[in-house]
């Protein structure tokens, strides 16, 4: 019982240690600092290109001094900050519609996705409507979505769920066509069924391309949710901003997109770790190859 | 001084007037043209001949991938594939070793080698484990089983990939150019390995090389086909004794059996050589 605990913790310190090593690494080399500095010209450019200079484009912008005081005040003077509660409503109501359509958008998009790529019949069937259904934006279906679902949450789900639903359903086809021939054979060659076949080489062949697809599912989640949002929200990131615009409080609008912009990144970043996680034999992920 | 084989050898191959022609109906490209060969069980019989000309097409064959026109392949006096059963089924008794390898890169080295009877129900986890690290340390292999195959170098890949094959028993080995991408220190390595395994592991060999010498220290006889549609040209017995070493690349018999085979393959590459200027 001693042992196993002792070697819990002796994994547990080498496992901090191996962050700690790599935090040092990185710190040492110029990419965090490169990123800095980009980060501070750009908030520099923004400053000068607002208030210092007034250029043309620029002069009816909000500034970078308006926007950040106004963000990080316990009372700001248009409503939204990191201090009040309705920040994180909206923020909340966001991710949850996000995460739901991507979760729904994942859950039918892979296994449609591999049924396209494992079965040429079914996919002569299905594909080429599915072909013609994928280039329409997300943005043309809201109409009909309002008229379908007659509530506008249903609606904003439904066009937020659409465009993550081809990607993922896309990149999973691909995924699975991308599979070696001779993978297949030699899965044959040592006796395994077809079920077998699928489950010990398909999904894990097809995962590096559906990682991908889903990573590209969260980006178009976010893009259509906003645009949903504007159109027809009465809550969210979304329709902080487009209020923003009809009530003129500009710098709302900015804190809005900088939000959007984080809780994005984050959502990416957490799928592009859960990928690396499942798939540790990548080339990529053991540090050989790029 | 071989290794005594307690068990009955198996994995005698009759191939008997194979035809092979793909797209019949279109463009018909004969590939493999009223071909006959028998192999000895145990015999490392080694084929080459021209690119394009069809070997890969038999080994296909031999394999199950795909069809065959017309005669009969025979793995100890089972059908595989003939009249009425154009395509035999792929099956663990002929594991197949690919040109370009086909280690699942998104298993360890170990869950590769047990895939074979795991898969099959044949053994417990425990078992082929057990078997499996037994066959890894005769193969030199005991300490990778947990690296993934994108860790190794493709030397080691092959091995890894031989041994996969010999976990499931299999009575034959299918090598479709094993070796090609290899530099030829680590191939000369190769060699000795494959015959030390052998040398444990009585199994017929069916091996695809465009490497004349690899051929003759590897096989008990060097199939020559002719250029495509491919049939034996010339059948050469190569009767060094084994086990053989790297020594015997010096010696004199073999430079004898190098230029005896190197007139026949030579003749079929100017032929097909040749026919690549006219369809070109
Ligand atoms: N699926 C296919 N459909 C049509 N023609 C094919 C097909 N596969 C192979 N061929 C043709 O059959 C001929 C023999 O091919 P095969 O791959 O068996 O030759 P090979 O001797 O293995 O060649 P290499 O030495 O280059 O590996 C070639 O001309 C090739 O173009
Ligand atoms: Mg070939």
């Amino acid at each position: 019982m001693e042992m196993v605990a002792s070697g819990a913790i002796g994994r547990e310190d080498s496992r901090l240690a191996m962050i700690r090593r790599r935090l040092a690494l990185s710190l040492r080399s110029p990419a965090p600092y490169l990123a800095l500095l980009g980060f501070a010209l750009f908030l520099g450019f923004w400053h000068l290109a607002v208030e210092v200079w007034q250029l043309p484009r620029f002069r009816a912008m909000p500034s970078l001094g308006a926007v950040v005081g106004d963000w990080i005040s316990r009372d700001p003077i248009y409503g939204l900050s990191l201090f009040t509660p309705e920040y994180y409503a909206h923020i909340w109501a966001s991710l949850r519609r996000v995460l739901l359509a991507f979760a729904l958008a994942t859950a039918l998009g892979v296994p449609l996705g591999m049924a396209f790529g494992w079965s040429p019949a079914f996919r002569r069937y299905v594909f080429p409507l599915f072909e013609i259904l994928r280039p329409i934006p997300a943005l043309a279906w809201v109409p009909l979505a309002i008229v379908m679902f007659h509530g506008t949450e249903s609606s904003v789900r439904f066009i937020t769920f659409l465009p993550a639903f081809f990607a993922t359903a896309l990149n999973t086809m691909l995924g699975v066509s991308s599979i070696d021939e001779s993978y297949l054979r030699a899965a044959r060659c040592l006796g395994a069924s077809r079920w077998q076949t699928f489950r010990h080489v398909v999904v894990p062949g097809a995962m590096p391309f559906i990682f991908t697809g889903l990573q590209i599912s969260i980006g178009v989640a976010w893009f259509s949710l906003v645009a949903g949002e504007m159109l027809a929200g009465e809550f969210g990131l979304g329709y902080v901003i487009y209020t923003g615009y009809t009530l003129v409080t500009y710098p709302t609008i900015v804190i809005g997109m900088v939000t959007l912009g984080l809780v994005g990144y984050v959502s990416s970043a957490i799928i592009r770790l859960v990928g690396r996680r499942l798939m540790q034999w990548h080339a990529r992920n053991l540090g050989i190859e790029g | 001084m071989n290794t005594p084989c307690l068990s009955r050898p198996r994995g005698a191959i009759r191939i008997q007037d194979v035809v092979k022609v793909y797209d019949p109906h279109g463009a018909a490209v004969t590939a493999v043209d009223h071909c006959t060969l028998d192999i000895a069980p145990g015999e490392i019989c080694m084929i080459v001949g021209p690119s394009g000309c069809g070997k890969t097409s038999l080994l296909n064959a031999i394999a199950g991938f795909h069809d065959i026109t017309s005669g009969a392949i025979y793995l100890d006096d089972r059908l595989l594939c003939g009249p009425g059963r154009p395509q035999s089924e792929p099956g663990a008794d002929r594991v197949v070793v690919f040109q370009n390898g086909a280690l699942f890169p998104w298993k360890t080295v170990l869950d590769n080698i047990t895939f074979g009877p795991l898969v099959q129900g044949r053994s417990t986890l425990r078992e082929a484990r057990e078997k499996a690290r037994a066959l890894m340390a005769d193969a030199g292999l005991a300490d990778v089983e947990s690296s993934y195959p994108a860790q190794l170098s493709s030397g080691v890949r092959r091995r890894v990939e031989i041994v996969r094959a010999l976990m499931n028993d299999p009575s034959v080995l299918l090598l479709d150019e094993p070796y090609r991408a290899l530099d030829s220190l680590t191939k000369s390595m190769m060699h000795e390995s494959l015959l030390q395994t052998y040398y444990r592991n009585k199994v017929t060999i069916f091996f695809i090389t465009h490497d004349l010498e690899e051929a003759i220290f590897l096989g008990d006889k060097v199939v020559v086909m002719t250029s495509r549609p491919c049939r034996p040209k010339k059948i050469v017995t190569v009767d060094i004794p084994h086990p053989r070493d790297h020594n015997v690349l010096t010696s004199r018999r073999f430079r004898e059996l190098m230029d005896e085979t190197m007139s026949a393959v030579h003749e079929e590459a100017q032929a097909a050589f040749a026919a690549g200027e006219r369809e070109g």
